[in-house]
């Protein structure tokens, strides 16, 4: 053991599977989870297509308590949070209530909750507003319900860094892993599929405007004009090396680098700042190049982030040097979920020794340069994965997670 | 005037407020408190809100949580209800 935090227990809710196995099961097939909004009619908006969850019966999952309280994403959190807690032999109440800690990353907040009590203060009056509206839209939700539910009163946390907040939350949990909290519950899980949701994500021009799902959300391809979005994400249990031993958990990996990086400011012709976080968690892993075995992409699918990505990843491992992929285009790019989900994957990959493919994706672009691993998984020895994520107004994130030894 | 009764306390809470995993309304309750049912103040403000809608009894926010169990809500309703006549 090198005493880097390790991870424990994951938790997943994603368009293609809710729980790890029908995900990764989904994921290795190749099963596209986008489609043609149903939640609500999208005819008039110019973007139509979403990574729905589609058979999320709450009530199966959570007591009747919860469900008054608790926008859609909250639910899938607190479900994903059940199952990793689950997946890693944690009961909560046999640990020290102050030694666990939760730090999640949040997006958008309770969008579909919010809208439905602003309309009913316009259409019936204040007196029908719920109480709960008082906490259930915020950034914070997330963290505070897996607190209380879990009895989990240790450093706890928000981390608002639009989609690449999965990796960000993950470096504030191993913070305070390494400064003496026992278990961090961390991750993301994003979703803000309604009106008001839609009409905000809309206003970033980056969405796709096609409505052939199967050819929307082609990221690194010539034609990538806009992503797709999702709902879902995953959580995950990290631990001190420590805990895990004095447990006799089994590992998925250890966290061993992670980094952080703003862009300069637009119009600066500066360099984007995605190369040096990439180089800044291999640092920080004590890796070179040469040691990761696959690249999880950010994969914006918007042509000139993907360059831009393309040109940090040829900079640092050389034209075609590692394999890369995007299993994200099965789901559609989860907000904060999203870099959450695919850590989660990367952590699957190396116990199974197989990287997912990227699909949708006719051809690459020539000029990226890049491996991009499509259609069907690629069996490799793998050891060492790098997950990188850029979130919207310059974030830049990329974590390395290493098999456990 | 038709009092206010435990049962229609019990239905209005389940529909506002929802109900906790290890806590029975059925079955301790009403002298259990609100605490052991799983309810914290912003539940009490939700079920006072139904209140408020069902019934036309305006309840202060301040009574609301000071009362501790479903018996003490009950008649503090059933007193306004009484006033109102």
């Amino acid at each position: 053991m090198t005493g880097n935090p390790v991870v424990t227990g994951i938790g997943i809710t994603a368009p293609t599977g809710l729980g790890v196995e029908e995900y990764w099961r989904a994921t290795l097939r190749g099963v596209n989870g986008i489609g043609r909004i149903t939640r609500f009619d999208p005819g008039q908006y110019p973007s139509r297509l979403f990574g729905e969850i589609r058979d999320f019966a709450v009530r199966e999952h959570l007591p009747s308590r919860l469900i008054p309280q608790t926008d859609r994403m909250t639910q899938l959190a607190l479900v994903a949070a059940d199952r990793a807690l689950a997946d890693a032999g944690v009961d909560p109440r046999d640990m020290p209530e102050f030694g666990m800690g939760v730090v999640t990353a949040s997006a958008s907040g309770g969008f579909e909750f919010a809208q439905r009590e602003l309309d009913k203060l316009w259409s019936k009056g204040k007196e029908y507003v719920s109480a709960y509206q008082s906490f259930a839209w915020f950034y914070a939700v997330n963290t505070g319900q897996i607190s209380i539910r879990n009895g989990m009163r240790g450093p706890s946390g928000v981390v608002v860094t639009e989609q690449a907040g999965g990796l960000d939350a993950l470096g504030q949990a191993r913070r305070r892993l390494r400064r003496g909290t026992r278990l961090v519950v961390t991750g993301g899980v994003d979703g803000s599929l309604c009106p008001w949701g839609w009409v905000a994500q809309l206003t970033t021009g980056s969405l796709s405007r096609r409505d052939d799902p199967d050819r929307a959300y082609v990221p690194f391809s010539p034609g990538a004009d806009g992503f797709v979005p999702g709902e879902g994400g995953a959580i995950l249990v990290t631990e001190t090396a420590e805990s895990a031993r004095e447990r006799g958990a089994r590992c998925y990996g250890e966290i061993a680098g992670y980094a952080a990086t703003f862009d300069p400011r637009p119009g600066s012709g500066r360099e984007p700042g995605l190369r040096r976080a990439v180089e800044l968690a291999l640092a920080d892993a004590g890796a070179l190049p040469e040691d990761v075995d696959v690249v999880f992409a950010d994969a914006a699918g918007i042509a000139e982030l993907d360059r831009v990505e393309a040109a940090a990843l040829t900079a640092v491992f050389g034209p075609g040097g590692v394999p890369v992929t995007a299993p994200k285009t099965m789901t559609g790019r989860l907000y904060s979920g999203g870099a959450a989900l695919d850590l989660a994957t990367a952590l699957l990959s190396l116990r199974d020794q197989v990287i997912p493919p990227t699909i949708n994706v006719e051809t690459v672009a020539e000029e990226y340069a890049i491996d991009l691993v499509r259609d069907e998984p690629r069996p490799a020895a793998l050891r060492t994965a790098l997950v990188v994520a850029r979130g919207r107004g310059g974030f830049n994130a990329a974590a390395v997670v290493r098999a456990a030894p | 005037m038709t009092e206010f009764t435990f049962d229609e306390l019990k239905r209005l809470m389940r529909e506002s407020a929802g109900e906790a995993e290890h806590a029975d309304l059925d079955g301790g309750a009403p002298d259990a408190t609100f605490e052991e049912l799983g309810y914290d103040s912003l539940a009490l403000l939700e079920v006072s809100a139904r209140i408020q809608r069902e019934l036309g009894v305006v309840l202060s926010d301040e009574a609301v949580t000071t009362v501790e169990s479903p018996r003490e809500l009950v008649a503090l309703v059933n007193e306004q209800l009484a006033a109102r006549t």
